[in-house]
């Protein structure tokens, strides 16, 4: 069984973006997305702080911090690309204009509740920024993530221990082993590594699984 | 002759007195008005509410407010970062508040005080800790959480060009909150890198109408070129 590299899962997800559509990378993992894009299609990427038509990082020279990322690390602007004020980068968000919105996950629910903010700690200082508006705003919303945490507990769970972001809103999960489809209907197995039985992920996230 | 103009950063913040609500504008380092912030730290107004999407980094900026102990309550969307350490001792210490709210709805009840609206109802937060205690609602099958407007006594807001009638244009992702929070403080100052003549502004790529800018200071002075590096790059 040979699990996928972060970059391998980032090139799972990128297989699923359409041409056409306008996209919200998350901050952390969900960043890598935008390195698997194909230059064929084109994909508007909007950045949170107020950019569509978000580029590839700039060469070292030509690095403006007036134009970076959610995750405030320098991008460039594609031809066509626009500005605009937080007011309105929320409306595209809130108003269900972004068509698919990629985020990362401490834990997702088999109905799709999505925790991410915070673990919940006592001593944690809490930072929330974009996800809970992102993860009800979006039209479609799905999570990259590692399925197990270093400790090898399954991070796809029947209910989310951690505090919620949004409430039965991620529809599919990308991870390092498996794809699934989370919702009303529970989750669902889109496809496995090779070399992965439905029983051996079954024992792994100690959850009811069917194909889908 | 009407001119919002100011002299200094310190000429334009001298007025923000103990205890006022303070909007800053910024999303990490783009957008935040450091020479603004440097003259009210200078100036040592405290007991401050702080509206802003971040908390501070490194030592400037909010930072620097953070460091001095002149901030009371901060409300904000993403205060931990990696160099937050001067807000970070701060909280933990219990020596400011935290209201976290989502940044769409931080942007949302903005807006709703610059629009003068009495209360929004947002889906962002529906169904978690943040939303804990506040009326929700259903309409038409979605779940919504009421919000109240967020004002402030001041906003401090950085710009690319200004005119003597408060017009203001931005730079790429610098605009971030900069609009909106111009329109819910009271009293709304303005740095800009550049003073246009009136009219040289071509009126349709005018972001923020004067209307709602009180004062602007031009932070590129030949004294202040050094900082000009890194805050007001043109």
């Amino acid at each position: 069984m040979q699990r996928l590299s972060r970059e391998a899962i980032a090139a799972r997800v990128a297989k699923d973006i359409p041409e056409g559509v306008y996209v919200n990378l998350g901050i952390g993992l969900p960043t890598k997305v935008a390195d698997f894009l194909p230059n064929d299609r084109d994909i508007f990427l909007h950045s949170e702080n107020g950019i569509l038509g978000m580029g590839p990082a700039p060469a070292e020279d030509e690095i403006d911090w007036d134009l970076i990322n959610a995750g405030k690390q320098p991008v460039t602007l594609l031809a066509g690309g626009s500005f605009f004020h937080h007011g309105e980068s929320f409306s595209m968000i809130r108003g269900g204009h972004i068509d698919i919105c990629v985020l990362g996950a401490f834990q997702v629910s088999v109905n799709g509740d999505l925790a991410n903010w915070h673990t919940g700690s006592a001593d944690a200082i809490p930072a929330v920024g974009g996800a809970m508006d992102l993860a009800v705003g979006a039209k479609r919303v799905v999570v990259m993530m590692e399925l197990q945490t270093k400790r090898g507990e399954s991070k796809l769970v029947e209910r989310c221990s951690y505090p919620l972001t949004g409430v039965a809103c991620v529809s599919r999960v990308y991870t390092d082993l498996a794809v699934f489809d989370v919702g009303p209907a529970g989750a669902s197995v889109v496809e496995m590594v090779d070399g992965l039985s439905m029983a051996d992920l079954q024992a792994l996230t100690q959850l009811e699984l069917k194909p889908a | 002759m009407i001119s919002k103009i100011v002299e200094s950063a310190y000429e334009a913040v001298k007025e923000i007195p103990n205890g006022a609500s303070v909007m800053i504008s910024g999303f990490g380092d783009a957008g935040v008005p450091n020479e603004l912030i440097d003259s009210l730290v200078e100036g040592g107004s405290g007991d401050l509410t702080v509206i802003c999407n971040n908390a501070g980094a490194g030592e400037t900026g909010i930072a620097a407010l953070m460091k001095a102990n002149r901030v009371r309550k901060i409300i904000c969307s993403f205060p931990r970062q990696a160099t937050s350490h001067h807000f970070d001792s701060r909280y933990r210490a219990g020596e400011v508040e935290l209201e976290l709210v989502p940044q769409g709805n931080l942007a949302a009840r903005i807006q709703a005080a610059g629009a003068g609206f009495g209360a929004i109802y947002t889906p962002a937060g529906y169904g978690t800790l943040l939303a804990e205690g506040k009326e929700t609602r259903e309409i038409d099958g979605r779940n919504y959480v009421l919000e109240y407007p967020i004002e402030a006594d001041f906003a401090l807001i950085k710009a690319r060009v200004g005119d003597r009638w408060g017009n203001l244009t931005y730079r790429k992702a610098a605009r971030n909150f900069g609009p909106i929070m111009a329109m819910a403080a009271k009293c709304t100052i303005a740095q800009v890198s550049e003073i246009a003549p009136l009219g040289a502004i071509d009126p349709e790529t005018i972001v923020t109408p004067g209307i709602f800018v009180q004062k602007l200071f031009d932070c590129s002075g030949a004294s202040q070129a050094e900082r000009r590096e890194n805050t007001c790059s043109a």
